[in-house]
C-alpha cells in the first residue's frame, strides 16, 4: 500500500488530511469515511490505485518458453484496474481509458473495477485425502458457499461462490460467501467444512490443511502405481519392494509389473485387505506416518517370512509413496529382516519418488463474467467488445494478470489470483466482489468497436494519480505483448 | 493543504455526490428542466457544505451548551437535539441534517418528488398523490421483514451497532420515521442505544475514544460485538427499546419505529407494517 503524507501524529494517532474532516485515526482503525486507515502509524488508502511496472527481472533470463528473443523491455508500465473505481451502474466511460505507445503501436487500455455478482472461485487442492463426496456442500460459519466438484489427478476440486450463493440464498449466506471469496482471492486463509467430509484450510499458494494435518507433498501415484513406475529400476538391485500408502500399498513380487519382469515370489504377507495381486487396502489407519498412514515402523505391517518362499540374504526395500520415509533390509539366517545400508542404485530411485512428488498447494482461480454495464463502460455498443475479445483484437487482463477466456457468448474469464498483485479484490454489500479488469487493444481497434475516443487520456497524466506501484509477476506475459493479439503488433 | 474536492457523478436518473465521509444519492422526478435545475442547486449547496461544517465540529461534538455555530447544517443538527433529556450531541443528527439541507436546496416548481439518501438516512419530499415504498430487510432472512409506504415530506433513519457510527446499545437496526431526517437520525440513535442488556457478558464493548480519538462519545463504552443471545434476553432488550420508542411517539416526535435484534423484530407506532 502506498503511504500518504502525514502532517501530524499525536500519541500514535495520525491525522488524515484527505478531506476537511481531518480525522484522528487510531492504530489499526479507519477514518469516518472507511476509505483511509492507520496501518502501523502510516496513513494508507484502503483501495490504492495500482500500476504494474515491468522490470528487467520480470523477463526471466534464458527462459525460452515465453521469450521472443528480443531485448527485455525494461521500464514499461501498465495501468491496472486495482483501486481505479467503477462507474457502475452508469453508462459512461470507465474510470480510466489510457493511451500509450508500445513497440511503436498506439495502444489503449480501458481500466475499470468490475462489480461481479456472477463470480466465484474454482479451487484445486493438491491432496489425495478424502475431503467429502461429490456435490457435498462446502460451508463457512454454517453457510453453504459452494460444493465439492470432483477429484482430478492427485487433487480435489471445489466450486465456491457463484450467483446462487451470493444473491440466491439468505442474506447471511450471501454475506458469508462474499467474505470467503474476498479472502481467498486476496490470498488469505479460509477454513471450510465439507458436509460429511473434512475441515480444510484453504489459502492460495499454501499447502492445504486437511482435518488439522498439513499436506506437504502430492503423491506421484498410489503404492501400486509407484511399483509400476519404478519396477524396472528396481529388479536388478532388490528382491522385494513394498510401497506403503494410505490408499493402496503395493508389493513388487506380487504386482503385475513384477510378474512381467520375472520377479521371484518371496512369500511376503502384508496386513490389510488384498485387492488385486500386489495391491492392499487399509494396511493401517490414516495418520501422519509413512505414506499418510499411522505407521512408524514399516516392519509392523509384515508377517514373519517363511522358509517355503523366502531365503537368507533376500534384499527388501520399503518406501512410502512420497519417498519421505524408506528402509532397506536383508533377511538373516533366521529370515529376520535386518536394516542395512541402502545401495546407491536404490537411493536414486527413492530420491526420484520424492522428486516426483510435487509440493501440495491450493490454487485459487477467480472466475467472473463481464456484464453488460461493465462492457458499456468500454464502448457504446457492448457486444462490440465481446466480438473484439473473441477475435483476439482485445486482450483481457485482471490486475495485469493473464486470463483464460471461456469460449461461447459473453466475456467469462478465469485468472490465477497468485498472478495478480496482493489485495486486488474488494467487495460491495450487494453482495458482490469488486475485481480489476482491463481491456487492451490497438487504438484503431478501439475506435472500430465504438470506444470512447474522447475519454482516452495520455499515460503520463494517469500515472500521476497512481498510488501503488507493483512489479509484474515473474514470467507472466506482459498485457501488451504482441502474442496477445491477432496478427501480432 | 489540498483536500479531495467534492465529487458529483450523474448515474442514470440519479446524482451521486460525495466528499470525505459523505455519500449522497439524489433522485428528483418531475419536469425535465426542473429536475436538471434541482440537481444544479444540489451541487451548488454541496460544494461548500463539508468545509463549512468542519468549522463547527468542536462545538457539535459536545452536548448543547449554547456555543454558537454558523454553518447551515450545524444549525439543523443543534435544532434536532434540543429538548432531549438524555446524553446526546448534535453529531447524532449529522447524516440526517445533511440530507435535509440538500433536500431543502433542491425543492422547487415542477418537481413531483425529491429523495436524498445519505447512506441510509433519507430525506423525502413527495408531491400530491406521490408515494414511496420503503422495505426493511435484516441480514438473516431473504426479502423484506418490514414495509412502509410514505406519502408526505418526512425523514427515515436507521441506527445500530453494526453501522458506521458507534452505538451504546445492541440493536442490529432501529429504523425511525419522523418529520425530518435529522429528527429521525437522532431518535434512531437514542432508541438503538436503549435496546441494551447492561452489564451482560454476552456484549463486547470498548471505549469510543480508543476506537476513534475524535468520537463525540468520549470514553463511553460502545458495542463492538454481541454473542448469540438467548431468546429471553433478546425480548428483554427489545422491550426496553420499544418503551423508549413509545415515549418519543407519545411526544409526537416519531410516527413509527421498527426494531430488529438477532432475528426478532418489533414495531411501535402505526407507520410500519411487518411483512
Amino acid at each position: 500500500m502506498v503511504k500518504q503524507r502525514v502532517e501530524s501524529v499525536v500519541e500514535g494517532k495520525i491525522r488524515c488530511d484527505a478531506c476537511p474532516v481531518l480525522c484522528y485515526i487510531a492504530e489499526g482503525r479507519s477514518g469516518a469515511c472507511d476509505r483511509y486507515a492507520n496501518e502501523g502509524g502510516t496513513l494508507v488508502r484502503l483501495d490504492p490505485f495500482t500500476i504494474l511496472e515491468q522490470s528487467d527481472q520480470a523477463v526471466p533470463f534464458l527462459d525460452g518458453s515465453d521469450w521472443d528473443g528480443g531485448i527485455a523491455k525494461g521500464g514499461q508500465v501498465f495501468v491496472t484496474a486495482i483501486g481505479a473505481g467503477t462507474t457502475y451502474p452508469d453508462y459512461k466511460p470507465a474510470p480510466f481509458i489510457v493511451g500509450q505507445t508500445y513497440d511503436d503501436v498506439d495502444m489503449v487500455t480501458v481500466v475499470t473495477e468490475g462489480i461481479f455478482s456472477y463470480c466465484g472461485a474454482k479451487v484445486k487442492i493438491d491432496t489425495d485425502r478424502y475431503i467429502g463426496p461429490e456435490r457435498a456442500e462446502v460451508r463457512v460459519d454454517g453457510e453453504a458457499i459452494g460444493h465439492v466438484m470432483t477429484g482430478e489427478y492427485g487433487s480435489q476440486m471445489l466450486s465456491l461462490g457463484g450467483v446462487h450463493h451470493l444473491t440466491g440464498g439468505s442474506k447471511k449466506e450471501g454475506r458469508v460467501t462474499c467474505d470467503a471469496l474476498l479472502k481467498l482471492c486476496n490470498r488469505q486463509a479460509v477454513t471450510v467444512k465439507v458436509d460429511e467430509g473434512a475441515e480444510v484450510v484453504l489459502q492460495a499458494g499454501a499447502p492445504p490443511v486437511v482435518d488439522g494435518v498439513r499436506e506437504e507433498r502430492m503423491r506421484v501415484g498410489c503404492g501400486s502405481a509407484t511399483i509400476g513406475m519404478f519396477a524396472k529400476q528396481w529388479v536388478d538391485h532388490v528382491d522385494e519392494v513394498v510401497v506403503v500408502d494410505d490408499h493402496i500399498t503395493g508389493v513388487l513380487s506380487e504386482h503385475q509389473a513384477g510378474k512381467l519382469l520375472d520377479v521371484k515370489p518371496t512369500g511376503i504377507k502384508v496386513r490389510g485387505r488384498k485387492s488385486t495381486p500386489g495391491r492392499y487396502f487399509q494396511v493401517a489407519n490414516p495418520g501422519t506416518g509413512w505414506g499418510g498412514t499411522d505407521i512408524t515402523d514399516p516392519l509392523s505391517i509384515l508377517a514373519p517370512f517363511k522358509p517355503k518362499d523366502a531365503w537368507a540374504g533376500m534384499r527388501m526395500l520399503m518406501v512410502s509413496t512420497t519417498g519421505e520415509q524408506w528402509g532397506y533390509f536383508v533377511l538373516d539366517a533366521a529370515l529376520e529382516p535386518v536394516a542395512a545400508e541402502l545401495p546407491d542404485a536404490l537411493r536414486l530411485s527413492v530420491e526420484r519418488i520424492e522428486e516426483n512428488c510435487e509440493p501440495s498447494v491450493v490454487s485459487v482461480l477467480f472466475m467472473g463474467g463481464a456484464g453488460g454495464s461493465l462492457r458499456a463502460g468500454v464502448t457504446e455498443n457492448p457486444v462490440g467488445l465481446t466480438r473484439s475479445v473473441k477475435d483476439a483484437l482485445t486482450h483481457v487482463s485482471c490486475g495485469g494478470a493473464p486470463c483464460y477466456i471461456w469460449p461461447g457468448g459473453g466475456i467469462t474469464v478465469m485468472a490465477d489470483v497468485l498472478d495478480m498483485p496482493e489485495n486486488a479484490f474488494g467487495y460491495v454489500p450487494t453482495p458482490a466482489l469488486v475485481a480489476p479488469i482491463e481491456f487492451t487493444m490497438r487504438r484503431a481497434d478501439y475506435a472500430a468497436l465504438g470506444g470512447y475516443m474522447d475519454a482516452v487520456r495520455p499515460l503520463d497524466e494517469v500515472l500521476g494519480e497512481a498510488e501503488r506501484r507493483e512489479a509484474a509477476a515473474a514470467g507472466a506475459r506482459w498485457p501488451m505483448d504482441g502474442g496477445n493479439f491477432r496478427g501480432n503488433l | 493543504m489540498t483536500y479531495e474536492r467534492p465529487q458529483a457523478n450523474r448515474s442514470g436518473r440519479r446524482l451521486h455526490l460525495s466528499h470525505g465521509p459523505i455519500n449522497l444519492i439524489l433522485e428528483a422526478a418531475g419536469e425535465a428542466h426542473a429536475v436538471e435545475a434541482a440537481y444544479q442547486r444540489a451541487i451548488a449547496a454541496f460544494d461548500e457544505l463539508l468545509e463549512a461544517l468542519v468549522v463547527d465540529l468542536p462545538v457539535l461534538r459536545k452536548p448543547l451548551c449554547g456555543a454558537p455555530v454558523s454553518s447551515p447544517v450545524a444549525l439543523r443538527m443543534c435544532a434536532a437535539v434540543r429538548g432531549i433529556p438524555v446524553f446526546v450531541t448534535p453529531m447524532a443528527a449529522v447524516a440526517g441534517s445533511v440530507a435535509d439541507y440538500v433536500l431543502a436546496a433542491m425543492r422547487g416548481e415542477g418537481l413531483r418528488r425529491v429523495v436524498v439518501n445519505n447512506g441510509g438516512d433519507i430525506a423525502l419530499w413527495l408531491g400530491e398523490g406521490e408515494g414511496y415504498r420503503l422495505g426493511i430487510s435484516d441480514h438473516v432472512r431473504p426479502g423484506f421483514v418490514g414495509m412502509i409506504t410514505l406519502d408526505a415530506a418526512c425523514g427515515v433513519a436507521t441506527s445500530g451497532w453494526r453501522g458506521r457510527s458507534y452505538s451504546l446499545g445492541i440493536a442490529d437496526a432501529v429504523t425511525v420515521l419522523a418529520r425530518s431526517a435529522a429528527e429521525a437520525d437522532v431518535l434512531a440513535t437514542l432508541i438503538a442505544n436503549s435496546v441494551d442488556l447492561p452489564d451482560s457478558p454476552l456484549v463486547q464493548r470498548e471505549a469510543a475514544c480508543a476506537l476513534s480519538p475524535d468520537s463525540d462519545l468520549g470514553a463511553r463504552l460502545v458495542t463492538v460485538g454481541v454473542s448469540a443471545l438467548p431468546d429471553a434476553n433478546v425480548t428483554k432488550a427489545l422491550d426496553s427499546g420499544v418503551a423508549c420508542a413509545q415515549g418519543y411517539i407519545a411526544q409526537g416526535r416519531a410516527s413509527g419505529v421498527f426494531l430488529c435484534l438477532q432475528g426478532q423484530t418489533r414495531v411501535a407506532g402505526e407507520a410500519f407494517a411487518l411483512e
